[in-house]
């Protein structure tokens, strides 16, 4: 009869539209500049930092200011993984996960004790921490940084396989195989994301969200929950880490943990998109690359012109350019939200 | 005795990050608003201060009592024009509007003033020291903590002794009953801010004398007013100056036993004392 369902149409097309994109995207390098790829790997994992903050902000209540810890400190495990174990780079990302993994553990042991704004604060004392320490670790170059050696870069797995299937040089191919590790990565965020949020998991999130007393009268386990998404957001952005720097084969621990590119330009992007949904971050991303094109020459011109439209956009749409659209036209490409399905009732609306 | 040496010189540079501080804890305490862009404001009126002197030829401490006013009034308007707005239960708003604020300063003092390191001149005073038998200290760094001392009494007496800080006291506990009592809520947070600045201005005087600075300084000021803030708990102004002494201490005697380990004790310091005392020394406000 009655049935609880989060199934609309507009998520059946959103459906349908995906899986042609991720399509699309995969096939891209056979007929894209080597430019175009490296735009939209930048893109790609652009949009999966700012999904994994919007999941903690957005979704956790989580602000956190201290991303860059993960993202450094998953780059810092992958040249790790490469230069002193040898491994091959592409599975040395999965050791930037692992480390993202870790420094979470002691990260939300500290912060989860500090409340709201306070939060955010020790996270990012926490990042820089832990980047003063990894600028003492003198065998991956201390504060000064070091870059992949040359065997392992050009030995990474795939290389000479797409190379020859593109009929490309080493370098390009390496940036190809980077582009569809993003891919993947951001459809896993993604649709990770998006699976959360409709399980049981999800709806005590939201709840706990709305209302944190309210959630736990009802048997909702708080805390727990706050370190199950923290931590997974931890090991994911260690992930993008570890890829964004097998991709630009340098790392500086200035470079690795820093504030404006992994948590300012993220938050930007999830705020002016929309905080609290899945579309948000997609549209955000899409904004502040059009915006970073438009006014790359003016340099900082840019920043202040993306403070302001953030502030802007605070003040006037706090729920984004999304939410704006979204509450105009009741779509929602990503629904989430619980409704009833069933016959309609006779004399009701 | 280089250890006296060096607790006296931690607990003067204390004095400083308590300068940062107070201002940030002014705020924090009236309104529960977490003001991302405080240290940007600092550089910002550092390099208002150094203007006066350059271009007008002011002595700095003239220059910063004309600066003062200007940041009194710089204050007043942010807090009318937006952050009263984004004020409320969601505490990510205002979080997010800072954020940007902090964004916008930095690059609009990087476009207008270059990324070139600058440092008010304060003449003789720079250099000189006083000897105090035991230990021998800088006359700035001793200005620095006397002027810190001095902002918490003033900001003290503000607070306990005045309709304003009655106000102020009573916005804070209840902003809904104040508003029945005839108070203007909206009103009140303008001038506190207002007031927040002229504080800012002070640090900024001593940040510009004693090192040097450039547009980017900002976060990590704030860091550490931040740390000195919540190590010595909410709302109370004496605990703000313990905290920074605190830190000026960690820094020092990291300092002293490897120089690249001076900004690292200080926040170990800091995680420290958050595992054993989460919410501060001193709390006096319940939030």
């Amino acid at each position: 009869m009655y049935r609880l369902t989060t199934r609309t149409r507009a998520g059946t097309v959103t459906a349908v539209a995906v899986l042609v994109l991720v399509a699309v995207g995969i096939a891209m390098p056979a007929f894209a500049s080597r430019s175009l790829i490296q735009d939209l790997f930048f893109i790609l994992t652009m949009l999966a930092l700012a999904q994994l903050w919007n999941l903690l902000a957005g979704y956790g209540g989580l602000v956190s200011v201290g991303q860059q810890a993960f993202v450094g400190i998953g780059a810092y495990a992958m040249f790790a993984g490469v230069i002193l174990l040898g491994w091959n780079p592409v599975a040395a990302i999965l050791l930037g996960g692992l480390a993202g993994l870790v420094l979470a553990v002691p990260t939300a042991f500290i912060a989860f004790r500090l409340q709201g704004a306070y939060f955010a604060i020790g996270t990012w004392v926490m990042a820089e921490v832990t980047r003063l320490l990894v600028a003492q670790w003198k065998t991956l170059g201390g504060g000064t940084g070091t870059s992949l050696p040359r065997s392992a870069t050009s030995g990474i797995l795939g290389v000479e396989t797409v190379g020859a299937l593109f009929g490309v040089r080493d370098a390009a191919a390496r940036d190809i195989i980077a582009y569809w590790l993003a891919l993947g990565l951001v459809v896993v965020v993604t649709g990770g994301i998006y699976w959360l949020l409709r399980s049981r998991l999800g709806l005590a999130l939201l709840a706990i969200r709305d209302n944190t007393e309210a959630a736990q009268s009802v048997g909702v386990s708080a805390g727990r929950l706050k370190w199950t998404v923290f931590l997974l957001a931890a090991a994911a952005t260690g992930l993008v880490g570890g890829l964004v720097f097998m991709q630009t084969a340098r790392i500086s621990p200035d470079a690795a943990f820093a504030l404006t590119d992994w948590t300012a330009y993220v938050i930007f992007i999830v705020v002016i998109g929309g905080i609290g949904t899945i579309e948000g971050p997609i549209l955000g991303v899409l904004v502040f690359f059009a915006l970073r094109t438009t006014l790359a020459d003016y340099g900082s011109w840019y920043l202040m012109t993306l403070g302001l439209i953030a502030i802007a956009v605070m003040l006037f749409a706090p729920k984004g350019l999304w939410g704006a659209i979204s509450s105009r036209s009741g779509v929602h490409l990503f629904p989430v939200r619980r409704r009833l399905a069933g016959p309609r009732i006779e004399g009701g609306n | 005795m280089i250890w006296v040496d060096i607790i006296v010189q931690g607990i003067l540079l204390g004095g400083l990050y308590a300068l940062f501080a107070a201002g940030l804890s002014l705020v924090f305490g009236i309104m529960r608003l977490v003001n991302l862009a405080h240290g940007d404001l600092i550089v910002f009126a550092a390099y208002l201060i150094l203007v006066g002197v350059s271009l007008l030829g002011l002595s700095p401490w003239i220059a910063a009592l004309v600066a003062a006013p200007v940041m009194f009034g710089a204050g007043w308007l942010l807090q009318s024009l937006v952050l009263n707005r984004v004020l409320g239960k969601d505490i990510l708003p205002p979080l997010l509007v800072t954020f940007g604020l902090s964004v916008v300063i930095q690059n609009g003092l990087l476009e207008t003033f270059s990324a070139d390191s600058r440092r008010i001149p304060a003449g003789r005073l720079e250099g000189a020291s006083l000897d105090l038998g035991v230990v021998t200290v800088g006359v700035m760094p001793l200005l620095t903590f006397a002027s810190a001392v001095a902002v918490i009494l003033a900001l003290n007496a503000i607070f306990y002794r005045t309709a304003l800080g009655r106000a102020f006291r009573a916005t804070s506990d209840d902003a809904v009953t104040a508003g029945l009592m005839g108070i203007e809520p909206n009103r009140v947070f303008a001038i506190a801010t207002g007031l927040a600045m002229v504080v800012v201005t002070v640090a900024a005087l001593y940040l510009g004398i004693r090192a040097n600075f450039d547009p980017s300084i900002g976060p990590a000021r704030l860091i550490y007013a931040f740390e000195a803030v919540i190590i010595g708990g909410l709302g109370s102004l004496w605990g703000t100056l313990a905290g920074g002494i605190i830190i000026g201490v960690a820094q020092t005697v990291g300092a002293a036993v490897n120089p690249e380990w001076q900004i690292l004790a200080g926040h170990v310091a800091f995680l420290a004392v958050l595992l054993v005392r989460p919410r501060g020394l001193f709390p006096r406000a319940v939030d």
